[in-house]
């Protein structure tokens, strides 16, 4: 067998996400624990290098959205290796915590599922309550998990009305400081952001990641 | 009668036979996601198995639904006279359905609609001629929000007489929406012989009916009013990728469908439809004017015919933005491969950007896509033979066959006539009329339609009845 040094491993890591070779971006994981590389490390240098290949490979029209998801998909697996053995778990290499959720009403969700595997690829929690939430519980979550973001994705002008009262509520109890709340859907349009007086939405899924990590100041 | 009526094909009959068993061995062993009490009630009634909201069906139970689902559908207008049948190849078309926004013909901006919208674009449905039906194809804004279905019907109805393909957002509104469709005929029974409305029915991709849509089904059918399916896959997101593994979904939603709707009642019309899209992989739209998405829509209406059902499809529309040139080349391929299939009701004309804009300059033009699809359906005629040696041999005469008697005879049957929307003009007159656009065609043609008095107007005592209606349903 070839013993490889740390950058070696990095590299490798990059190169298993970017050809998407779920199995062999496995092995590394377990190899660099084995080793007792830092794990900081490996996550930073290796697979979140490895992501944001791919996230540049997509922008550049190189990759297509299933190569994108697959490639985030993988590097997620091996994070759930890797967590366990960090002192403080997620925590520890957790860039904030999102709450998403396609609004209440809405059943689109796949515009809401894609981003919130990228952001999880990208190095955030995210919390995904799924479809058809009403605005109450979405909010309910936050507080809980004590978010920095909340993610609401609406594809219906009907159900639109939803992220405004997201924001409506925030107001009502006096959370608005506590969250940074961002807006998704086809229909979202800058102006109906400004209308809501929310924080941002994006066009797509490496958007939205950027977007959260400027709003983070990450 | 032509020599043959054009026709495409897609599928063979040992796919199509693959494709059915496979799209019932799903519902046997992976069964569908039912989220309605009454349709549970109706399951539970007839011992089907179920895990929790998952209910498996049976093969035989579906052959035996299928066995009473009508093969074909007349639909009346307002006033209760025939107009059209929905059965072997006969394709009609109507505008795309509930669209939120509308194409400004004036700002050129894609804005949200108001009811004034809605009131110009059913009056120029009305005018167009190859519109067979209507749809409640704008959702508006200045109306209450528990209103916004069924308010449209209530407008569509006020303008334009012909029948209309249209759809709940809410449950309660159903009935709200049969008392308007009552209001038009002398009874209930009259209503189920003359149908006048078609409800939108959409399953959740996949395999899943909602309580809202499932609902719909079940109403519809008590009232025998038809319901259409508007099944969704879309492929690569929520559907398999393969374009035969997408219509062996649809396949599978729409037996479902079948199975509520003539449980409830046997004998109930349904029509086999779809809006099924591939998924586009970079920009996570869900394209209607891709050519994929319309073989998956063949493949379905190949599927409808082949279990003898009425078809529907979403086709001959556009994800352009304004009406371009895609616009016009995704909704003439469409309408075309549409009518070739066969398919007895393609809703789509007018529409925009992923079915989310309706425009009355696309549909202008639209109108005219669909009056030369129509033309070439009809094929080619065999008058006889010769079909041109007695003809040539009097060219001499003139040296021209303008005023020849087998010209006077079979132009205006031979030939389609455009409307100014086609411009087949010289380029010098072309100029002299200001070098126009065909979108800019439209938009004059707009302004000319909409000053045209209703081809039949609505009769005083029903427009106070539906305004009645109306009124009581908004306090």
């Amino acid at each position: 067998m070839i013993i490889l040094t740390g950058e070696e491993i990095f590299k490798n890591i990059v190169d298993s996400i970017v050809n998407l070779e779920e199995d062999k971006a496995v092995e590394l994981a377990n190899e660099a624990l084995k080793k007792k590389i830092n794990l900081l490390e490996v996550v930073e240098k290796g697979f979140s290098a490895g992501i944001r290949k791919v996230g540049e490979l997509w922008e550049d029209g190189e990759f297509f959205l299933p190569e994108l998801m697959r490639g985030a998909q993988i590097m997620q697996k091996c994070l759930d290796i890797l967590i366990p053995h960090l002192q403080k778990g997620s925590e520890e290499i957790s860039h904030g915590k999102v709450v998403i959720a396609t609004i209440e009403g809405d059943i689109h969700s796949i515009g809401k599922t894609i981003v919130a595997t990228m952001l999880r690829a990208y190095g955030f929690e995210v919390y995904d309550l799924g479809a058809d939430v009403p605005a109450e519980k979405i909010i309910q979550e936050a507080v809980e998990k004590k978010a920095d973001i909340i993610g609401v994705s609406a594809l219906l002008t009907t159900t639109m009305t939803g992220q405004k009262k997201i924001i409506e509520i925030l107001r009502e109890k006096n959370l608005m400081n506590k969250f940074k709340v961002i807006l998704g859907g086809a229909p979202v349009t800058s102006a109906w952001v400004e209308e809501c007086n929310a924080h941002g939405s994006a066009e797509n899924a490496i958007e939205a990641v950027k977007l959260v990590k400027s709003l983070l100041n990450k | 009668m032509p020599i043959i009526r054009p026709k495409i094909k897609i599928l063979d009959d040992d796919h199509k036979e693959m494709i059915l068993e496979e799209a019932k061995s799903i519902l046997e062993v992976q069964g569908v996601f039912i989220e309605n009490q009454e349709a549970l009630n109706l399951f539970d009634k007839n011992g089907l198995i179920h895990e929790g909201l998952r209910y498996f069906i049976p093969p035989d139970l579906i052959d035996k639904c299928l066995k009473t689902v009508p093969p074909e559908i007349t639909l009346f207008d307002r006033d209760g006279n025939e107009h059209i049948t929905l059965k072997d190849d006969n394709s009609h078309f109507n505008p795309g359905s509930a669209a939120i926004f509308i194409l400004d013909e004036d700002t050129g901006e894609i804005r949200e609609a108001l009811s004034n919208d809605f009131i110009r674009f059913s009056k120029i449905v009305e005018q167009l001629e190859y519109i067979a039906a209507q749809s409640t194809a704008l959702v508006y804004q200045d109306v209450p929000k528990e209103a916004q279905d069924w308010h449209r019907l209530y407008i569509a109805l006020s303008n334009c007489y012909k029948p209309v393909v249209t759809g709940t957002f809410r449950k309660e509104s159903f009935s709200i929406m049969r008392e308007i469709l009552l209001a038009c005929r002398l009874s209930e029974d009259d209503l189920a012989k003359k149908p006048l409305a078609i409800f939108d029915a959409c399953p959740s991709p996949p395999l899943k009916w909602s309580d809202l849509t499932t609902q719909s089904l079940i109403d519809a059918a008590k009232s025998m009013i038809p319901s259409e399916f508007v099944s969704m896959p879309l492929a690569g997101a929520s559907a398999p990728i393969t374009l035969i593994g997408s219509i062996t979904q649809h396949c599978a939603e729409c037996l479902a469908g079948v199975v509520i709707v003539q449980l409830t009642k046997p004998g109930a019309p349904l029509i086999w439809g779809g809006s099924p899209a591939v998924f586009d992989m970079k920009h996570g739209t869900t394209p209607m004017g891709a050519i994929e998405t319309m073989m998956i829509n063949l493949g379905d209406i190949e599927i409808g015919k082949f279990l003898k059902m009425p078809t529907h499809a979403y086709m001959g529309l556009s994800d352009s933005k304004i009406p371009d040139s895609q616009a016009g080349f995704e909704a003439g391929m469409g309408a075309l491969l549409a009518a070739l299939a066969g398919n007895n009701m393609t809703s789509g004309p007018g529409m925009l950007d992923f079915e989310s804009t309706q425009s009355i300059e696309k549909l202008i033009i639209d109108n005219e896509i669909i009056g030369m699809v129509k033309r070439f359906i009809q094929g080619i005629e065999d008058y006889g033979a010769p079909f041109a040696s007695e003809i040539l041999n009097d060219y001499g005469d003139k040296e021209e066959l303008l005023s020849h008697p087998s010209t006077l005879k079979y132009f205006r049957k031979e030939l389609f006539f455009p409307s100014s929307i086609i411009d087949r003009m010289t380029r010098d007159s072309w100029k002299d009329k200001g070098s126009k656009s065909t979108r800019k065609r439209a938009k004059d043609l707009s302004k000319k339609l909409l000053e045209k008095p209703s081809v039949k107007p609505i009769d005083d005592k029903l427009a106070k009845e539906l305004n009645k209606i109306t009124e009581k349903a908004l306090k």
